[in-house]
C-alpha cells in the first residue's frame, strides 16, 4: 500500500498527518532559527508571543514556522536557512546576509517564542502578512494562521480574509504594536480568544 | 481513576464506528486525523473548537502560502541521511534502509526538497532530556537525519530499526515502532509532519495516535512495505514508503524547477 501508483490519479491519496510528539528536539529546531532577518537590515521587526492551550497554559513543547516575503513583497527562493558544517556535522546557521524568509522557533519553558525577520511587503489582494504554522505534542495536524501587522488600517480593511471575520476573531490575527519595531502575537489553540486558523483549498 | 488499555480500546472503537457512520451517511472520506481525538489525551486541550476558515487559493495566485521555503546542498551534509555514521562507533540494532518518493496529489515528484526524520534507538529510547523511559541510550545513535529529494522525488535513509516504547497516555500504553518525518512541498500549504510504521506490528490496534486516522485505507498509507530490492546484501533490510503531500499548490510555480 505504500508504493503509490502514479499512473491512476485515484490511487494518489494523501499521506495522513500525525503529531510531532515531544521528542523532535535534536531533529527540527536549530540555532538561530528565529534570526531570519539579515544582520543590521533596517526593515527588521521582532515578532514574539506565547502558545497557549485551552486552559490558558503555555506550551513548552511546541514550535512555530514563519514564512513570509521581503519588504518589497517578493518571496525568497534562497536556501541556507539550516546551513550545515561538513567538518563537525553541526550547524553553521544562516550567513546573516541572505534572506531565506523562513524560520523555525521552538517555545521555551515558558511557552514563549520570538523571531527577528523583515517587515513583509504586500502581495496580490492581501494586506502584508507572515504565514505561521504551529506544531505541538497533542496536535494531530499542524495549524496555519497569519500574522498581520497593525498600522495601515486601510490595507487591513481591504484584506479578503480579515474582511470575512467578526471583529473579535479578526483581532486574533493582528499583532499588537509594542513599539520600536516589536510586535506581540499570542497563539491560543482553544477556548476564549481562540486564534483564527486557516484551511487552504 | 486509572485509565486502562480497555478504556482506550472502547474509545477508539467508538470513534471508528462514528467515522464509518458518517461516511455511510454520505460524508467525505477523512484522510487526516481530527484534531479533536480524545483517545490521544494530549489533544484534549490543544485542538481548536472553532472550524478553520477556508481560503480558496484559486482566487489569488500571489498568496504567501502558495510558495515554499527553499533548501539546498548547503543545508545538508553528505552523511546526514546515514544515521549509523554520525558517531565514532556503530549504533546497536538491525540496520535498515528506508526509501521512497515524495509526491504531490497529482502524483508528480517533489524535487530537491527537504526531508527530516527522527526516531528512537533500537531499545526504544529517544536521545532527549524529557524522555522518561529507562531503556538504554546508545552513545553511537542520536536518531536524527535529513536529506534532499532527488530529481525523481526519491529520498533514502540508512538507520537502525527503532524499538517500540511505553508512554503515559494510559496504563501500559506502548507506541508501535515508527520513524517521524517532516516534509516540505512546492507550497507551504503542503507542509506535512507524520510518522512511518513497519508492517505487521502487533501494537497497531492499541495505539491511539495511529488510530486517530480513522479511515482504514488512510491508516495503511502510514505503513511501509518490506522491499527486498532495497535490502543491501550483508548490510541492511529495505523498506519502501512513498509520501503524498496534501494541500493545494500552484502548478505554474513548479514550471522549470
Amino acid at each position: 500500500m505504500t508504493k503509490i501508483d502514479t499512473s491512476s490519479p485515484e490511487s494518489v491519496l494523501p499521506t495522513p498527518s500525525h503529531t510531532v510528539g515531544p521528542f523532535y528536539g535534536y531533529a527540527l529546531p536549530f540555532p538561530g532559527g528565529g534570526d531570519i532577518a539579515p544582520i543590521g537590515h533596517p526593515d527588521t521587526i521582532t515578532v514574539q508571543g506565547y502558545v497557549l492551550d485551552g486552559e490558558g497554559k503555555p506550551l513548552p513543547d511546541a514550535f512555530v514556522e514563519l514564512w513570509g516575503p521581503d519588504p518589497d513583497g517578493n518571496l525568497p527562493t534562497t536556501d541556507g536557512s539550516i546551513r550545515r558544517d561538513p567538518a563537525t556535522g553541526g550547524y553553521l546557521g544562516r550567513n546573516g546576509v541572505e534572506f531565506t524568509g523562513w524560520g523555525r522557533i521552538q517555545t521555551d519553558a515558558n511557552g514563549h517564542w520570538y523571531a527577528h525577520t523583515l517587515r513583509p511587503g504586500a502581495r496580490g489582494h492581501s494586506a502584508p502578512y507572515l504565514s505561521l504554522c504551529v506544531f505541538a505534542r497533542g496536535l494531530l495536524v499542524h495549524l496555519f494562521t497569519r500574522i498581520y501587522l497593525p498600522g495601515d488600517e486601510a490595507a487591513l480593511a481591504a484584506d479578503p480574509l480579515l474582511a470575512r471575520l467578526e471583529p473579535v476573531r479578526r483581532d486574533t490575527l493582528i499583532a499588537t504594536d509594542g513599539g520600536n519595531g516589536t510586535y506581540r502575537f499570542d497563539i491560543r489553540l482553544q477556548g476564549e480568544g481562540e486564534t483564527v486558523f486557516l484551511e487552504f483549498q | 481513576m486509572t485509565l486502562t488499555q480497555h478504556d482506550i480500546d472502547q474509545e477508539i472503537a467508538a470513534e471508528h464506528a462514528a467515522y464509518e457512520k458518517r461516511v455511510a451517511d454520505g460524508a467525505p472520506v477523512e484522510h487526516h486525523p481530527r484534531r479533536d481525538y480524545a483517545p490521544y489525551r494530549s489533544s484534549v486541550l490543544r485542538h481548536p473548537q472553532q472550524p478553520p476558515i477556508t481560503i480558496d487559493v484559486t482566487k489569488d495566485p500571489e498568496l504567501v502560502e502558495l510558495s515554499s521555503p527553499a533548501f539546498g546542498e548547503r543545508d545538508i551534509t553528505e552523511i546526514d541521511n546515514d544515521l549509523t555514521r554520525q558517531h565514532q562507533g556503530e549504533p546497536i540494532g538491525e540496520r535498515i534502509t528506508v526509501s521512497g518518493r515524495l509526491l504531490d496529489r497529482d502524483g508528480r515528484p517533489i524535487r530537491g526538497q527537504l526531508v527530516e526524520i527522527w526516531q528512537a534507538n533500537s531499545a526504544g529510547r529517544y536521545a532527549h532530556q524529557r524522555e522518561q523511559h529507562d531503556a538504554p541510550l546508545d552513545p553511537h545513535f542520536t536518531g536524527v537525519g535529513r536529506t534532499l529529494t532527488d530529481d525523481a522525488g526519491f529520498y533514502r535513509f540508512t538507520t537502525v530499526q527503532p524499538g517500540p516504547y511505553p508512554w503515559r497516555n494510559h496504563v501500559n500504553a506502548w507506541r508501535p515502532a515508527h520513524i517521524h518525518f517532516s516534509l516540505f512541498g512546492s507550497a507551504f500549504t503542503q507542509r506535512l509532519v507524520t510518522q512511518m510504521y513497519f508492517p505487521n506490528d502487533p501494537l497497531f490496534p492499541y495505539d491511539p495516535i495511529l488510530q486517530s486516522v480513522t479511515d482504514d485505507a488512510a491508516r495503511q498509507r502510514l505503513v511501509a512495505t518490506y522491499d527486498h530490492s532495497l535490502s543491501v546484501p550483508e548490510f541492511s533490510l529495505g523498506y519502501h514508503w512513498d509520501i503524498v503531500l496534501d494541500g493545494p499548490h500552484a502548478t505554474w510555480i513548479e514550471e522549470g524547477r
